[in-house]
C-alpha cells in the first residue's frame, strides 16, 4: 500500500487559533485568573520596591534623622512578604494551569485518535502523530502558561516604572522613554534571529540523532555493504553544519547582550549627567536620583524578557496549527447519532442492543479506491455464508488486504455496500462489527504489561481459566510456563522480550479469548518457522470451526482445508473454489502452487 | 579529576580558543562590578562633594575625572564598551572551543560505532547507544561551553563583591555575606534533592509516551478488538499520572523560588537597617549604602545558579564515562596486521568449525564444500545456527576452532572489508537507509547508473512496483519515508545486493515475505544472471531451495543431512518432515 507523507499542515490564522486557544482555556479560568492578578500585584510590588530605597536616602539619612524608621521596616517587611507568598501562588496556578491545558489537550487528541480510521494512519507517520501529542502539546502549555504569565509580569513592571518615574520627574523620564523602542526593536530582532538559529540547531541535531540510529540500527547492514567510510562522510558533514550554526547562533548571542549593554550604559550616563544637573538645580533629591538609576538598569530586564516571549509566541504558532488540526481532523468513518443513540459509541458501548452476528458477509457492487488514486476494487461481488472459511491467495498488491479490510470495515466502500448478516453494516455501529472480529496480523503486535494482560486485551475480565484454555489451544500454554514469570511475563515494548514466533502465538490466544464470530488470518504463519507452524495450522483448524474466516497466505500449504479459495488478481476473483476443483482447472492456482513444489 | 584530565585530551586543536575564551570571562565580570562603585563616586564625591577618601578606586578616580560629570559619562561608556567587546569574545570564543569539542566527540563515537565489532551490539541497547551519542555529548557540551565558565565566573564575582564591600564597611559586610554560604547550601541541596522527582516526572512522561506509540503502532489491534474505550483508559491513566508527579515537582519549586527571594530580602533589610542608622550617625555615606544594595542584587541570581551548577557537575563525568565505554569497544579492524585482497573465484570450505557465542555451542563441526558456481540451500529450525553459520563466512564473528576457506585461503589472513566486498548478502531483517529507492539501491558506490539500478531491480521483481509509487525511483524510505511492506523492503535489498557481480551471493532468509510466485521470478532471474556464482539459501520454505545442487539441514548447531533434493526427500528427518507440512492436502497426481 502507498502510503503518501503529509507534510501540508492547514494554515490556520491567527484570529482562529487565538479563539480556538480561548475555547480549551475556558475551563481554567480560575487557574488564570489568580496567576495573572498574582503575577500583575508581583510586578507591581518589584517595580514599587526600589522607591525604599529613596525614601531610605531623602527620610532618614539627608534629614540625619530615625524617625519612623520601625515604620519603614515594617513596611519593607510587609512588602518582601507579601511578594513571597504571591511568588509560591503564581508558580502553584501556573503550574496548575500549564499542567491541566496539556492534559486536557492530550486527552482530546488521543480521544481523536481512536477515533480515527486506518487512512489517517496511513497518511501520517508515526512519528509525526506522536510529534504532535507530545512535543507540540508540551510547548503550547509551556507557551500559554509561562509565556502569557511573563507576558503580564513584564508589561506590569513596566507600566509601574514609567508611572512612578513620571510621577517623580517627567523630565528625566523622557530621557528613558526614548531609549525604549530602540531597545525594543534590537531585542525583538535578535530574539527572534536566536530563536530562528535554535530551530535550525534543533532540526540539524535531530538529523544527527537520525544518523546515530540509522549508524546503530543498520550497524549490520552497513558492515555487509562495507559502506562505513561513507556513512562516517555522511556524519562528518552533519556535524560540520551543526558546528557551524552552532557557532553562527553563538555569536548572534554574543552580539546582542553587549547591545543591551551599551543601551543600558547610555541610558545611565544620561540619568547621571542630566540627574546632576537637576540635583545642582535642586529640582530632584539624591534620593530621586538613586531611584532614576535603579530603574534604568531594572527597566531592561521586563523588556527584554517581552521580546523574548512575543519571538517564542511566534515560533509556537505552528504548534498550534498542528495540534489544532489533530483534534479538528475529519473522520473517514463516523457512526451516525441515530446509531450511537442506540448501539453507543467507543466509550458506552450499548451490548444489551447489540444484534447477535451470525457471520453472513457479503460484497454487493464495491468500488474502492485510496484518495485520487487508480481503484483498487471495481464492481467487486463476493457472498461469503457464516461459517464459511475463504482463502485469499494471489500476487501482492491484488487487492487481498482491501478485501479484508473492507470486510471489517477498518475502510468503508467508495460505493457498494459491505452487507453483514443482510444488514448493510454502516446500519451498525462499528464496535458491534469489531467486538466480534478475531484479528491476527502478519506482525503481531502486543502491548507492554504481561502475557495474560495481552491475552485478555479483548475480555479484560475474563477469568484465569479461559485464558489459559485460549492458550493451550493454541499450543502457547507450554512455552508460557516455561517463562521465569510464567504468565505474569513482562513482554516487554511492543513484546520485545518474546520471540516473534512467541509473540505470535499470544496474539492467537488474544483473537481466540474473544470468541469471536469473524475470523482473519492476514499471513499470519508467514514469520513462524515450519515446525512452530504446523502447531498453529493444527490449532487454526480447530479455532475456525463454525465461524466465517478470511485467511491471506502465501504458503498455499496452509490453506488447502479452505471451504473457498479465491485467486485474486488485479481487483478481481479469477478464480474460485475448492483446492481440489481449483487444481483440475490447471488454471492460475494450479500453476502457482505447483510453482511452490515444482520438480518434485 | 580522572575525567577532566581525559576531556582535557580532546579539547586539543581548540586549546587556544578555550584559553582565550576563560581569559575573555575575567574582563566583562570585572568590568561590571565597577559601576556601583562609580555610582558611589558620583553619589558621594561628585553631588555631594565629599572628599575623596584614600581607596585606591576613589583616587583613581579623582585622578581621571575629577567632579566632573562628563567625564564620568565618558568613562562609563568606554568602560561599557570594553564590557561588550569583552563579553562578544567570551561568547564566540566558549561557543568555538566547545562546539569544536562536541564535534569531535561526536565524529569519534560514530566512527567507532561503525567500525566496532558486530557482537558489540548484542550487548547493547539502541536507545541506550543514542542517549549517551546525544544528551550525554550534549552533557559534557554545556559543562564545557556554559558550567564550567559560569562557575568560575560566578566565583569571580563572589571573591570580588566580598573584597570590596569589606573594604566599604567590614561590620556590615559581614553580617550580609555570612547569609551567602546558607543561600549556597540551600539551593545546591535543593537541587541534588530535586532531581530524583525530576526523574520520576521524566518516567511519568516515558510512560505516557510509550502508551501512545503503542497505540498508534496497533491502531490495528485496537481497532479489531473494539477496544478504543480501553485504550482511553489506559491514557488517561498514563496522563493523570504525569500531571500529578510534575506537579510535585513544580510544587517543590513554588517553595524554592520564595525562600531563596527571601535570604535576599533579609541582606536587603539588613543593608537598610544598619545602613540607615550608621549613615545618619554620619559612619556611612549614601553612596556606599546604595553600592552596598546594588552588589547585593548582583549576587540574588549567581548563588542559585551556583547551587544549580555545583550540584550537576556529577552529571559530567558520569556522561564522559559513559562516552568513553563506547570508544574503548573492540575495532571490528586490526590495522596492524598485513591481509590478503585476492581474487575471489567463489570455492567455499568449511573445516570443522565450531563456534560458541555467551558459553553456548552454537555450531559444532561444521565441514562442507562449495564449488564455484554452485548453489547450497540451508534449511533448519529457528536458532539452529542457520544465520551464524554465514555471520562466520562474512567475519561478522570470529571463527575460533577449525578453518574456512575461500578459493583456498583461510578466511582470517584476508582483508575483512575485502570479503564483504566480495559477497553479496542479503540479510533477514532489512534495513533501508533514509533516502531514495535509487539511492538505496545504488548504496554502495556512486558510480553505478541508472541503467544499472533498474535492471538490478527487475531482477528483484521490484521494478514495476518501484514505478507504481507517486515519485517512483525517488521514493523516499527508511525511517521517515514510506512504509513499504516486508516483501517490498526485502526485494529492494535484494537489488541494492545483486547490483554488484559478486562471486559469492547470500540469502540468508531473505525472501521470507517475499509470495511464492515472486520469489520463483526472482530466483529465475538470478540463475539467468548470476549463474556463475556462488550462492547460499537459507529458507524455511522448501520451495526456495528445492533446486539448490546441495541441501544442508542443520539441527542445534550439526548438519543433521546434506545432499540434493532428491536424495532428501526419501530419508526420514526434518527436511522429509517439513516437506510432508508442507504438502500437505497435495494430490497425489501432482507429484511426478
Amino acid at each position: 500500500m502507498v502510503i503518501l507523507m503529509n507534510d501540508k499542515t492547514k494554515k490556520e490564522s491567527s484570529a482562529n487559533i487565538i479563539k480556538n486557544l480561548f475555547h480549551f482555556l475556558k475551563p481554567f479560568k480560575f487557574y488564570i485568573l489568580i496567576a495573572f492578578i498574582s503575577i500583575a500585584i508581583i510586578s507591581g510590588i518589584e517595580a514599587y520596591m526600589p522607591v525604599m530605597q529613596k525614601i531610605a536616602i531623602d527620610n532618614f539619612i539627608i534629614l540625619k534623622s530615625t524617625v519612623g524608621l520601625q515604620v519603614f521596616l515594617l513596611k519593607y517587611i510587609g512588602l518582601a512578604l507579601s511578594l513571597l507568598v504571591l511568588i509560591y501562588i503564581f508558580t502553584i496556578f501556573g503550574t496548575k494551569l500549564e499542567l491541566a491545558l496539556v492534559y486536557s489537550l492530550r486527552e482530546q487528541a488521543f480521544k481523536k485518535l481512536q477515533h480515527q480510521s486506518f487512512s489517517y494512519f496511513d497518511r501520517n507517520a508515526d512519528g509525526w502523530i506522536m510529534a504532535r501529542v507530545t512535543s507540540d502539546i508540551r510547548r503550547i502549555g509551556d507557551i500559554v502558561a509561562w509565556g502569557f504569565i511573563d507576558l503580564v509580569w513584564s508589561i506590569g513592571y513596566i507600566t509601574g516604572i514609567l508611572f512612578m518615574m513620571f510621577k517623580l520627574n517627567y523630565k528625566l523620564s523622557l530621557v528613558l522613554l526614548v531609549l525604549i523602542p530602540f531597545l525594543v526593536i534590537i531585542s525583538i530582532y535578535f530574539q527572534k534571529k536566536i530563536l530562528e538559529n535554535q530551530r535550525k540547531i534543533r532540526s540539524v541535531n535531530s538529523l544527527i540523532t537520525g544518523a546515530y540510529n540509522e549508524g546503530i540500527l543498520g550497524a549490520k547492514t552497513s558492515k555487509i555493504l562495507v559502506n562505513e567510510s561513507k556513512n562516517i562522510d555522511e556524519f562528518n558533514d552533519l556535524t560540520t553544519r551543526m558546528n557551524r550554526v552552532s557557532v553562527r547562533g553563538a555569536i548572534t548571542r554574543a552580539l546582542y547582550l553587549p547591545m543591551i549593554i551599551g543601551l543600558n550604559s547610555i541610558g545611565l550616563i544620561a540619568v547621571l549627567g542630566i540627574g546632576e544637573h537637576f540635583i545642582a538645580s535642586n529640582s530632584i533629591t539624591i534620593g530621586t536620583l538613586v531611584l532614576f538609576i535603579n530603574f534604568t538598569i531594572m527597566f531592561f530586564d521586563p523588556i527584554q524578557e517581552f521580546s523574548r516571549i512575543l519571538a517564542e509566541i511566534q515560533g509556537a504558532h505552528a504548534s498550534f496549527e498542528r495540534v489544532l488540526e489533530l483534534i479538528h481532523s475529519d473522520l473517514d468513518i463516523v457512526d451516525s447519532q441515530e446509531i450511537i443513540n442506540k448501539y453507543g459509541d467507543i466509550n458506552d458501548k450499548k451490548i444489551h442492543n447489540w444484534e447477535k452476528l451470525k457471520g453472513d458477509v457479503e460484497f454487493r457492487n464495491i468500488t474502492f479506491l485510496y484518495k485520487d488514486n487508480e481503484p483498487i476494487l471495481e464492481n467487486f461481488n463476493l457472498n461469503v455464508k457464516a461459517g464459511e472459511t475463504v482463502a485469499l491467495v494471489g500476487e501482492t498488491g491484488g487487492g487481498k488486504s482491501t478485501i479484508v479490510n473492507l470486510a471489517c470495515r477498518f475502510y468503508e466502500p467508495t460505493s457498494g455496500v459491505v452487507l453483514i448478516d443482510g444488514v448493510d453494516y454502516k446500519k451498525r455501529s462499528q464496535s458491534w462489527l469489531h467486538h466480534n472480529l478475531g484479528y491476527v496480523l502478519q506482525t503481531p503486535h502486543l502491548f507492554s504489561g504481561t502475557i495474560m494482560e495481552n491475552i485478555s486485551y479483548g475480555r479484560p475480565e475474563a477469568p484465569f481459566e479461559d485464558i489459559t484454555d485460549a492458550a493451550k489451544l493454541v499450543k502457547a500454554h507450554e512455552f508460557i510456563l516455561k517463562l521465569p514469570k510464567g504468565y505474569d511475563t513482562e513482554v516487554g515494548e511492543g513484546g520485545n522480550n518474546l520471540s516473534t514466533g512467541q509473540k505470535q502465538l499470544i496474539s492467537f490466544a488474544r483473537a481466540i479469548l474473544k470468541n469471536p464470530s469473524i475470523f482473519i488470518l492476514d499471513e499470519a504463519t508467514s514469520s513462524i518457522d515450519a515446525e512452530s507452524e504446523k502447531l498453529i495450522q493444527e490449532a487454526t483448524n480447530t479455532i475456525l470451526q463454525g465461524r466465517t474466516s478470511f485467511i491471506i497466505a502465501h504458503r498455499l500449504s496452509t490453506i488447502v482445508n479452505a471451504d473457498r479459495i479465491l485467486l485474486i488478481k488485479g481487483g478481481k476473483i479469477v478464480e474460485e473454489g475448492d483446492h481440489r476443483s481449483l487444481m483440475s482447472k490447471k488454471g492460475g492456482y494450479y500453476s502457482l502452487y505447483t510453482e511452490q513444489f515444482n520438480k518434485f | 579529576m580522572y575525567y577532566l584530565n581525559k576531556i582535557f585530551t580532546y579539547t586539543k586543536g581548540f586549546r587556544r580558543a578555550y584559553v582565550l575564551s576563560a581569559i575573555s570571562v575575567f574582563s566583562p565580570t570585572l568590568l561590571s562590578l565597577l559601576n556601583p562603585l562609580i555610582f558611589r563616586y558620583v553619589l558621594d564625591i561628585v553631588i555631594q562633594k565629599f572628599d575623596s577618601s584614600d581607596t585606591f578606586f576613589d583616587k583613581i578616580m579623582f585622578t581621571l575625572v575629577g567632579r566632573n560629570i562628563l567625564k564620568v559619562a565618558l568613562l562609563m561608556l568606554t568602560l561599557a564598551l570594553a564590557r561588550g567587546v569583552g563579553l562578544y569574545f567570551r561568547g564566540k570564543l566558549a561557543s568555538i572551543a566547545s562546539e569544536g569539542i562536541a564535534k569531535v566527540l561526536r565524529d569519534k563515537t560514530y566512527f567507532h560505532l561503525q567500525n566496532v565489532k558486530y557482537s558489540y551490539f548484542n550487548s547493547v541497547k539502541t536507545g541506550d547507544l543514542i542517549q549517551r551519542c546525544t544528551s550525554d555529548i550534549d552533557t559534557i557540551r554545556k559543562f564545557l561551553s556554559v558550567q564550567l565558565v559560569q562557575v568560575v565566573n560566578i566565583a569571580l564575582m563572589i571573591t570580588i563583591i566580598s573584597f570590596v564591600l569589606a573594604r566599604l564597611n567590614l561590620k556590615l559586610s559581614i553580617i550580609v555575606l555570612a547569609l551567602v554560604p546558607i543561600m549556597f547550601i540551600f539551593s545546591f541541596y535543593f537541587f541534588k534533592a530535586i532531581k530524583k522527582f525530576f526523574k520520576i516526572s521524566d518516567e511519568a512522561e516515558a510512560k505516557l509516551s510509550t502508551v501512545l506509540q503503542e497505540n498508534i503502532h496497533g491502531v490495528r489491534v485496537v481497532r479489531a478488538f473494539a477496544n478504543e474505550g480501553l485504550e482511553i483508559e489506559k491514557f488517561r491513566v498514563a496522563n493523570q499520572h504525569y500531571t500529578d508527579v510534575t506537579y510535585k515537582v513544580m510544587k517543590l519549586f513554588a517553595i524554592f523560588w520564595p525562600v531563596t527571594s527571601f535570604f535576599s530580602f533579609l541582606q536587603l533589610g539588613i543593608v537598610y537597617y544598619f545602613g540607615i542608622t550608621w549613615a545618619v550617625n554620619g559612619d556611612m555615606t549614601i553612596g556606599t549604602v546604595v553600592a552596598f544594595a546594588m552588589y547585593i542584587a548582583k549576587l540574588k541570581f549567581p548563588i542559585r545558579l551556583l547551587g544549580r551548577v555545583l550540584s550537576d557537575f556529577g552529571k559530567a563525568s558520569i556522561a564522559f564515562e559513559r562516552i568513553e565505554e563506547i570508544l574503548d569497544s573492540e575495532s571490528d579492524f586490526d590495522h596492524t596486521l598485513t591481509l590478503e585482497k585476492p581474487e575471489i573465484f567463489g570455492d567455499i570450505s568449511f573445516n570443522n568449525i565450531c563456534f560458541s557465542y555467551d558459553e553456548q555451542k552454537v555450531l559444532d563441526n561444521i565441514s562442507f564444500n562449495l564449488k564455484k558456481g554452485e548453489t547450497l540451500g540451508i534449511l533448519g529450525p529457528t536458532g539452529s545456527g542457520k544465520s551464524t553459520l554465514i555471520h562466520l563466512l562474512t567475519r561478522l564473528y570470529d571463527y575460533e576452532d577449525g578453518s574456512i576457506k575461500i578459493d583456498g585461503i583461510e578466511l582470517k589472513n584476508i582483508d575483512k572489508k575485502w570479503i564483504r566486498e566480495n559477497i553479496g548478502l542479503v540479510l533477514q531483517e532489512t534495513f533501508l537507509f533514509a533516502k531514495n529507492i535509487e539511492e538505496n539501491i545504488a548504496i554502495t558506490s556512486d558510480t553505478i547508473r541508472e541503467n544499472e539500478i533498474i535492471n538490478a531491480a527487475k531482477t528483484a521483481s521490484i521494478h514495476n512496483g518501484i514505478l507504481h509509487f507517486r515519485d517512483g525511483y525517488k521514493t523516499i524510505v527508511g525511517e521517515k519515508g514510506v512504509s513499504l511492506s516486508g516483501g517490498q523492503k526485502q526485494r529492494i535489498a535484494i537489488a541494492r545486493t545483486v547490483i554488484n557481480n559478486h562471486k559469492i551471493l547470500i540469502f540468508d532468509d531473505s525472501l521470507s515475505a517475499i509470495d511464492v510466485e515472486t520469489d520463483a521470478n526472482i530466483r529465475r532471474e538470478l540463475k539467468r544472471k548470476h549463474g556463475s556464482s556462488t550462492t547460499i539459501i537459507v529458507s524455511h520454505r522448501i520451495s526456495s531451495i528445492i533446486d539448490a545442487d546441495k541441501i544442508m539441514v542443520l539441527e542445534d548447531g550439526r548438519i543433521s543431512d546434506f545432499g540434493s533434493h532428491n536424495q532428501l526427500k526419501n530419508r526420514d528427518g526434518l527436511y522429509k518432515r517439513i516437506l510432508e507440512i508442507q504438502e500437505t492436502g497435495m494430490d497425489g497426481d501432482f507429484n511426478e
